[in-house]
């Protein structure tokens, strides 16, 4: 179980955890249940390079499409190609296996720490 | 959220269920409770129970009554036999829709109208003005005082039946599309057999001070049989599937009911109603008709987007979309240039500036297997 506290977040309800110079970038839990259930997702391939507070990508559901913002400027270095075949995961598992890209790179768009972030989202989160 | 919402007398019901709620026509409705995919799915293979106590409820009575039903309605509700229910159009003058509705006969002289929750104030102002010319009909609005709730799916008839406290005569003779009196401990229920899933299934209008128990009864029933409550996200897209229309979106004031496939349903052989002249001087040669589009892989087309002929050239514009959660690929409705709608067309559709193909396909989409 990861440890919410642990994380930094972005106002794009996006969670993101460093591991030296690496980024692991999901969405919360609270972005997952206002989307609903997650049929698609649409991420940059490894390589690409991204730029904080730009899309990087999309993430639909049956009844929506959501952008991702890449919350960190930087090479990706890796995607979470487990959803290509089970997209559900964002929903059941945000925090954890529902990860969707990392990225290499440091400077980033203004983070929250979770205090932070519940308070943005009114305490829902 | 507006607090000028209003709420359904389930609405405690819904929280302790943990739902999601959705403005919908001026309603706070529960959009999904968990997951609209599983409640999508238990629809198709079990049932969902779903409360659709914003529709609107119009008792129409009289000597008077069916004359008034055949005059502002597009359809002959006069011949509709007692104890059947059939689909029609509210139109404006010019032949536009303004709302299309459930009409069951409950006697000689007296029919339910079942409106759309954003369209009542329409339904009745449509009325009100139209009544002043026939003698003796009256339009009774009881919305405020109605719950109405559905139950859907294949194994909907084995819950209502297995329902404690709900009685009405030989459910299982019950045909599609017709409904009967019942009572649930002692008050009286109208149970129809309608829905708006595409599945087989019953819609059951109680007194608001009932609505609790009569839900909590169904659930308890259902349960062990695969029920689960489902929120309008499930019923958006069961509908979709089914073909099935949503006002709003392939219904509007500036559409007539040929264009949207529903031209059966102005029976231009009566004498008179309200939107024959309109719909007679139209001419509807080059108006957009609606299609169901196909799509491979999961990037689903969805309101508002374009669609686009082999050239690139916009012929039209998607009004519902959505990945068909039974069948797998993307799914829509759009309207489309007529001379681009037949069966097999290969068009795009612009999906956030990629053209993804899609193919024109005869709807429903998904049909039940009886």
């Amino acid at each position: 179980m990861t440890d919410l506290n642990s994380l930094s977040y972005t106002e794009e309800h996006e969670w993101i955890e460093r591991s030296g110079d690496v980024a692991t970038v999901g969405i919360t839990d609270y972005a997952a249940d206002k989307l609903g259930d997650v049929v698609f997702v649409d991420l940059p391939a490894v390589g690409d390079t991204v730029t904080a507070g730009d899309v990087c990508g999309e993430i639909e559901s049956t009844k929506s499409v959501g952008e991702l913002y890449a919350p960190v400027t930087g090479e990706v270095v890796e995607v979470n190609t487990a959803l290509d075949d089970d997209p559900s995961v964002i929903n059941s598992d945000a925090f954890g296996d529902g990860w969707l890209l990392k990225i290499r790179g440091t400077e980033s768009v203004a983070l929250l720490d979770r205090a932070g972030y519940e308070a943005f989202t009114g305490g829902a989160a | 959220m507006s607090t000028a919402l209003r709420q359904t007398p389930l609405h405690a019901r819904h929280e302790a269920l943990g739902a999601s709620f959705t403005d919908f026509g001026g309603w706070s409705m529960p959009v999904r409770y968990t997951s609209d995919l599983a409640e999508h799915r238990a629809v198709r293979e079990a049932a969902g129970i779903f409360d659709i106590s914003h529709m609107a409820e119009f008792f129409v009575t009289g000597s008077g009554a069916a004359a008034f039903l055949d005059h502002v309605l597009a359809g002959r509700l006069s011949a509709l036999p007692l104890g059947k229910a059939k689909y029609s159009l509210v139109l404006a003058d010019d032949g536009g829709i303004i709302d299309d509705v459930i009409v069951y006969r409950l006697a000689d002289e007296r029919f339910l109208v079942i409106a759309n929750a954003g369209n009542r104030d329409a339904v009745a102002a449509a009325f009100a003005q139209r009544a002043a010319k026939i003698t003796d009909v009256t339009v009774d609005d009881r919305t405020d005082e109605l719950a109405l709730i559905a139950v859907q799916g294949p194994r909907a008839e084995q819950i209502v039946l297995s329902t404690a406290g709900l009685e009405a005569d030989d459910l299982p003779g019950l045909g599609y599309y017709a409904w009967r009196d019942g009572s649930f401990d002692g008050t009286p229920v109208f149970v129809g057999r309608t829905g708006y899933t595409g599945e087989d299934g019953f819609e059951l209008l109680i007194d608001n001070a009932q609505a609790d128990a009569l839900w909590d009864a169904l659930l308890s029933a259902g349960e062990p049989l695969g029920l689960v409550p489902a929120g309008l996200a499930a019923r958006d897209t069961l509908r979709l599937e089914a073909g099935m229309p949503l006002y709003g979106h392939e219904l509007s004031r500036d559409i007539a009911p040929a264009q949207a496939g529903l031209g059966r349903v102005a029976v231009m052989a009566k004498d008179d109603f309200v939107g024959k002249e309109g719909l007679l001087a139209r001419d509807l040669t080059d108006a957009p008709v609606l299609v169901g589009l196909t799509a491979e892989g999961r990037r689903a087309g969805r309101a508002g987007y374009a669609v686009r002929g082999p050239d690139g050239t916009p012929v039209g514009e998607i009004t519902s979309g959505a990945l068909s959660p039974t069948l797998g690929h993307p799914i829509a409705m759009a309207f489309v240039k007529p001379e681009l709608a037949a069966s097999g067309t290969v068009l795009t559709i612009d999906v956030r500036g990629t053209a993804v193909p899609a193919t024109v396909t005869d709807l429903p989409f998904y049909r039940r297997t009886k």
